[in-house]
């Protein structure tokens, strides 16, 4: 008997027991079910949920593995002073050392993001016996990525269990969220620890160790980073090249920092049409048009150098594209297609929104100027609201197609 | 049970856990949120409202037979603010830090929907021995609520319960700080406070399914 009987036959065995859903949800990874239905129509569609989120994984996987060199960089960096613009493919990035320093930092986090979460989902679905469903795949893949490299392993731990039970559990679970379950842990971290998710002292690794070392007396060279976003909400500029900001070799959360590694990813979800082109089209359509805003008012004068938006505001309009965790929250995060719009002019409203918003408390707002997190949160809720209305119109726009016909025929009818 | 008789002690427990005011009649919400970041707080708002609801019910029920109908609301909300009023200038004598803290949701007493609620539901139609037990039993069941969310919140966000410091000092790092634990900032603003409040509900009625509504 070989392992694929062994395993259906427990599952035969095990019908109405409380373990089941657990059995099954590993099991799904190695065999399909071989249950199947006896009644009705049947689409047979290769792209179940489980698919689905493992596409959307696939594209993460490269940013990972560059954020592990990212963070060994950065910390190099850090000790030994800037390094000026250098090709993609330079050795003083792409070197074992600063992989393994980075490997060192971020697979604790994303361990604990996968065994927290999983270990609540499966909870869950014992206790309300229904299958174990896959959604929490993406969301334990995109935590790590999302937060700043030296968040503390048990403030990830409480705000995984916060974001999942509270953002999702409560709500029936995968499919039924109304929020981002990923975004609602970083908002959590944001708003319950916000000294560990802004500043200059948390987005190198060591940072902080560092720092309490020198308080404790030894004899060590500080080091500090700031993101972009923070310097410049704070009033300076920090030296990146464009291409360096492009390529991604800055500090800032984990994984948000290479828009091209975020920009093939895109592409790779729009090819496999999981993401959705127009949220992703619209969001960066809404964030130039807010950035040319900005712009345009400090052309015209309107602010003057020294005053408090100037340097956000006068950052070219591309450039807020390239910086923060604009790109990777409008690739990974807005097209959820759970909590984004369903419609397709929806989608571009919601798209847009995002965009826009965005780029507008990133600027009017130092305290908080990863705008892209509350942006999608925002609008998050008010998707449902906006397929409503697309909707509605849609239904208003037919009637009145249909009526002057009714009418026209009812004529030739006459006739 | 000497004076209170069986129905007389009912009237007390039952608005203390299964027709609780806040977690089952979901009313006196917004206070519930506001006052909570400290315990103190907290149970100086629920001992203001006992006063409030009892004496008021007390009140309304003697006089249910000559209020007229038409004006009755306005009789009550008079009788409210008096009451208000008087705790307002106790505290302010006595308390006048804790006064300050509370600000304006003393004040807002007067709008609790709890107070309304019984004077309207339960003190026109019953005598004032009964109309005073229903007011501090409801009164207990929304201090019992607030006492509880107030612990949370302020044993997450500040770290101590009724101002001491029970898990150290998080400045000169003793205590489970000592161990790189950190107060949670979020616990102190009100979406937290109506999470924790949310939770209460979701225990409260996995233990209770006669409280769950059919579909």
């Amino acid at each position: 008997m070989g392992l694929k009987e062994k395993l259906h036959n427990i599952k035969e065995k095990g019908k109405d027991k409380k373990w089941l859903s657990a059995f099954s949800a590993f099991h799904t990874f190695l065999y399909t079910p071989n249950e199947t239905t006896h009644s009705g129509g049947h689409i047979k569609g290769a792209d179940d949920l489980k698919r689905t989120m493992t596409a959307v994984i696939i594209p993460l996987i490269p940013i990972l593995i560059f954020a592990m060199f990212n963070v060994g960089y950065q910390q190099h960096i850090a000790i030994h002073g800037y390094q000026a613009n250098m090709g993609f493919f330079s050795g003083e990035f792409w070197n074992l050392d600063n992989f393994l320093l980075g490997a060192t930092k971020l697979i604790p986090l994303l361990l604990v993001s996968y065994v927290v979460g999983l270990g609540i989902e499966v909870f869950f679905a014992t206790i309300n016996n229904h299958e174990v469903e896959e959604g929490y795949f993406v969301t334990g893949m995109l935590i790590p990525l999302i937060v700043p490299v030296d968040t503390p392993l048990w403030m990830l731990t409480v705000a995984i269990v916060f974001g999942v039970v509270i953002g999702k559990e409560v709500f029936g679970g995968t499919g039924m969220n109304i929020l981002n379950p990923a975004l609602t842990i970083r908002a959590f971290l944001f708003f319950a620890y916000p000294t560990w998710m802004s500043g200059d002292k948390v987005w190198i690794a060591g940072a902080v160790e560092r720092s309490k070392e020198i308080l404790a007396g030894a004899h060590l060279d500080a080091f500090s980073g700031e993101t972009i976003l923070g310097g410049l909400a704070g009033g300076k500029h920090l030296a990146y090249s464009v291409t360096d900001m492009f390529y991604g070799f800055i500090p800032g959360s984990v994984g948000e920092t290479s828009t091209l590694l975020i920009l093939l990813g895109g592409i790779y979800l729009i090819y496999t049409k999981i993401g959705s082109w127009r949220i992703m089209l619209s969001a960066v359509i809404g964030a130039l048009t807010m950035g040319l805003i900005f712009n345009s008012v400090v052309n015209e004068g309107w602010i003057v150098e020294g005053s408090k938006f100037y340097t956000l505001m006068n950052t070219p309009f591309w450039e807020h594209l390239i910086i923060g965790g604009f790109a990777f929250g409008v690739v990974f995060m807005a097209t959820d297609p759970v909590t984004a719009s369903q419609t397709n002019r929806g989608k571009w409203i919601y798209g847009f929104l995002i965009g826009f918003i965005s780029i507008m408390i990133r600027v009017f707002n130092p305290a908080y100027p990863e705008g892209v997190m509350l942006a999608i949160l925002l609008m998050n809720v008010f998707s449902p609201t906006i397929d409503h209305y697309v909707i509605a119109s849609n239904i208003k726009k037919r009637l009145k197609r249909l009526k002057p016909k009714t009418v026209y025929n009812v004529k030739e009818y006459r006739k | 049970m000497g004076i209170l008789t069986k129905k007389d002690l009912k009237l007390i427990t039952d608005p203390l856990a299964d027709n609780n005011p806040i977690t089952v009649q979901v009313l006196g919400i917004c206070s519930a949120l506001a006052v909570t970041a400290q315990l103190k707080a907290s149970i100086v708002m629920a001992i203001s409202v006992m006063f409030v609801l009892a004496a008021g019910n007390v009140v309304i029920s003697s006089m249910r037979n000559i209020i007229p109908p038409k004006i009755r609301i306005i009789v009550q909300l008079v009788i409210a603010a008096t009451l208000v009023i008087i705790v307002d200038q106790v505290l302010k004598a006595y308390s006048y830090n804790l006064s300050k803290q509370l600000s304006v949701f003393v004040g807002l007493i007067i709008t609790n929907c709890i107070i309304m609620g019984r004077f309207e539901a339960f003190a026109l139609a019953n005598t004032p021995w009964k109309s005073f037990l229903d007011g501090i039993g409801n009164a207990a069941g929304y201090g019992i609520i607030l006492v509880i969310v107030a612990f949370f919140r302020e044993l997450l966000g500040s770290g101590s319960v009724l101002g001491f410091k029970v898990l150290g000092n998080p400045i000169e790092k003793t205590g489970v700080y000592a161990y790189g634990y950190e107060n949670n900032g979020f616990m102190l603003l009100a979406p937290m406070a109506l999470i924790t409040l949310g939770v209460i509900i979701w225990v409260q009625r996995s233990r209770n399914s006669s409280l769950i509504e059919e579909n």
